[in-house]
């Protein structure tokens, strides 16, 4: 192996140890601030030796110990400096604990701390954090400048969300049957967030945001591999699989958006597509549906078509029927829209998007412009088009999305 | 999410606060100190900086050859940026949170200022297009 791939094999390795060696550690000495520590430091040791020294026999074992190590000597600290403002009595349990060798417990482990860290006392940026630190195992400047933000901006927000998490008195175990499907929500709104972060960053170096999507999915895929006939796990990781799989063509050269319907169709990534549909049609088999699997049996509809005349919108359209019964978003009312226009024509959609003027998740949001616009251009009426064309560009935050929105307003206003 | 809080100045003379008895300009500063040490500990704080006074400003311009051409500062201009904070929050009230905080920075003789803040959300949030 030369040094180039022993190094990309060396992070994989790490990224998948990361929250089975914390875990362990967690259950042997209880304080999840010190013990993430401790890992990360184990991390940073192994990344520097390993490439240099070779892989030892027990990767596992071998950060354990060094996590370990680091442990007791923060508890001696700890101890020291307690006795010396008492007499303190010594927590020789704690000092030396028993040996670990319960292989068995990883499993759970990693499931613990998914839950953990999407705790919800935190808030979204902090769950976020946490989770791409504690059991994505990325470094507090990756993650930062993922998230471009100040190394020691980020620094802080995990340091708080840890503090959080040993406020809350959160046990280092599953939570219970009646509790885990909630939590488990949390967790995959928390993947979710990451995914989209990557998915559809707007600004800094492409390739490093990137990354955060196909963290996103790895992490989907541990979670997945834990829960196997948890439906919205699976849907998730195909909904995240059959977006992704459109990324290459989903920017032109200069980095400019190109919606769906215009893009080059032979840039999809085939082997995600097939992968998210296996596992779309594996999950709708079961009995019972979610929002993710609605979205990504949506998402699959729109990959299988290979061309986009060859959408098949009724279908579409149904299911959004289905999502629309399940859930107050309004981001789905607006899709809905837009699907009932290409079964039934523009003016049905454009009917159904008046009675969302007054949403107010949705007033003043440049998606309900930018829908209309697009309704209206499909009607022919190019003037009312262009007016809600800027007006979306007026609102959107984002620079490629405005971009593309003042060009679509300019294209139509040059032949009026 | 990021938004920038500007602070403003009135007109394009030196700051106020330059002819503020010692006391009050000590506990302005002190405030504006802990101000920021407050967001950056709560992993808020992603820039900040605080301007040289207007009377130094410069407009710049460049002529026909490309090089600049400066002048004074435009005296129609009513407000200058003092300086301005970038931080990266979960909801646009929690920026205004932020701003309410630094408009009640304490002035002479120790009353809240309540200084208009300017905030804006900074360009940078992704098209949510997926859900």
């Amino acid at each position: 192996m030369n040094s180039l791939s022993l190094d990309a094999h060396v992070e994989d390795l790490l990224r998948e140890l990361a929250p089975q060696v914390l875990g362990a550690t967690v259950r042997r000495f209880g304080d999840f601030a010190a013990s993430e520590d401790a890992v990360q430091e184990a991390l940073v040791a192994a990344a520097s030796q390993w490439p240099r020294e070779g892989l030892p026999g027990n990767p596992r074992g071998w950060l354990i110990q060094v996590a370990a190590r680091r442990m007791t000597d923060h508890l001696r600290n700890e101890l020291a400096r307690r006795r010396r403002e008492t007499v303190a009595a010594l927590q020789r349990d704690q000092v030396a604990p028993p040996p670990d060798n319960a292989e068995s417990a990883d499993q759970d482990d990693t499931l613990v701390l998914f839950f953990m860290c999407c705790h919800p006392s935190l808030t979204a940026s902090s769950a976020i954090a946490l989770t791409l630190r504690a059991v994505g195992g990325l470094s507090t400047a990756e993650i930062a400048s993922a998230f471009l933000v100040p190394e020691a901006t980020m620094a802080q927000r995990i340091s708080r969300a840890k503090q959080t998490i040993k406020a809350s008195g959160v046990p280092f175990r599953l939570p219970c049957a009646d509790e885990q499907a909630q939590r488990l929500g949390a967790v995959l709104h928390v993947l979710y967030l990451i995914f989209s972060e990557g998915y559809t960053a707007s600004s800094g170096p492409h390739l490093q945001r990137h990354e955060l999507s196909r963290e996103a999915i790895r992490l989907a895929r541990v979670v997945h591999r834990r829960l196997p006939g948890d439906g919205e796990v699976a849907g998730l990781l195909a909904l995240m699989l059959l977006t992704d799989a459109r990324r290459a063509a989903r920017t032109g050269p200069s980095g400019e958006l190109i919606p769906l319907t215009t893009q080059d169709r032979t840039l999809w990534d085939q082997q995600e597509i097939s992968e998210g549909v296996a596992l779309v049609a594996a999950t709708l088999s079961k009995e019972s549906i979610g929002e993710y699997q609605l979205q990504a049996a949506i998402a699959a509809l729109h990959d299988e078509a290979p061309r986009v005349e060859d959408t098949d919108w009724p279908q579409i359209l149904a299911l959004y029927d289905l999502l629309g019964r399940m859930s107050d978003n309004p981001m789905v009312k607006l899709n809905h829209a837009i699907a009932s226009a290409m079964v039934h024509g523009p003016s049905s959609g454009l009917e159904l998007l008046k009675a969302l003027d007054t949403n107010t998740r949705l007033a003043g949001h440049h998606r309900l412009d930018a829908v209309r616009a697009h309704l209206f251009e499909m009607a022919g009426d190019d003037r009312a088009a262009v007016a809600h064309y800027r007006a979306a560009a007026g609102l959107t935050t984002s620079i490629p999305e405005r971009n593309y929105l003042m060009t679509q307003a300019a294209r139509l206003n040059d032949r009026l | 999410m990021k938004y920038i809080l500007m602070m403003q100045s009135p007109g394009k003379r030196p700051y106020a606060i330059a002819a503020w008895p010692k006391s009050a300009i000590q506990a302005h500063v002190s405030f504006m100190q802990t101000f920021g040490k407050k967001l950056s500990r709560s992993g808020e704080l992603v820039a900040a900086e605080g301007l040289a006074g207007p009377d130094q400003a410069k407009v710049v311009r460049a002529g026909k050859d490309g090089r600049p051409i400066t002048d004074g500062v435009f005296p129609e201009a009513k407000e200058f940026l003092a300086g301005y904070w970038i931080v990266d929050v979960d909801s646009a009230e929690r920026a205004y949170e932020i701003a309410a905080e630094a408009s009640a920075a304490p002035g002479p003789g120790g009353a809240p200022l309540n200084m208009p803040i300017e905030v804006r959300q900074v360009m940078s949030g992704p098209p949510d297009d997926l859900l």
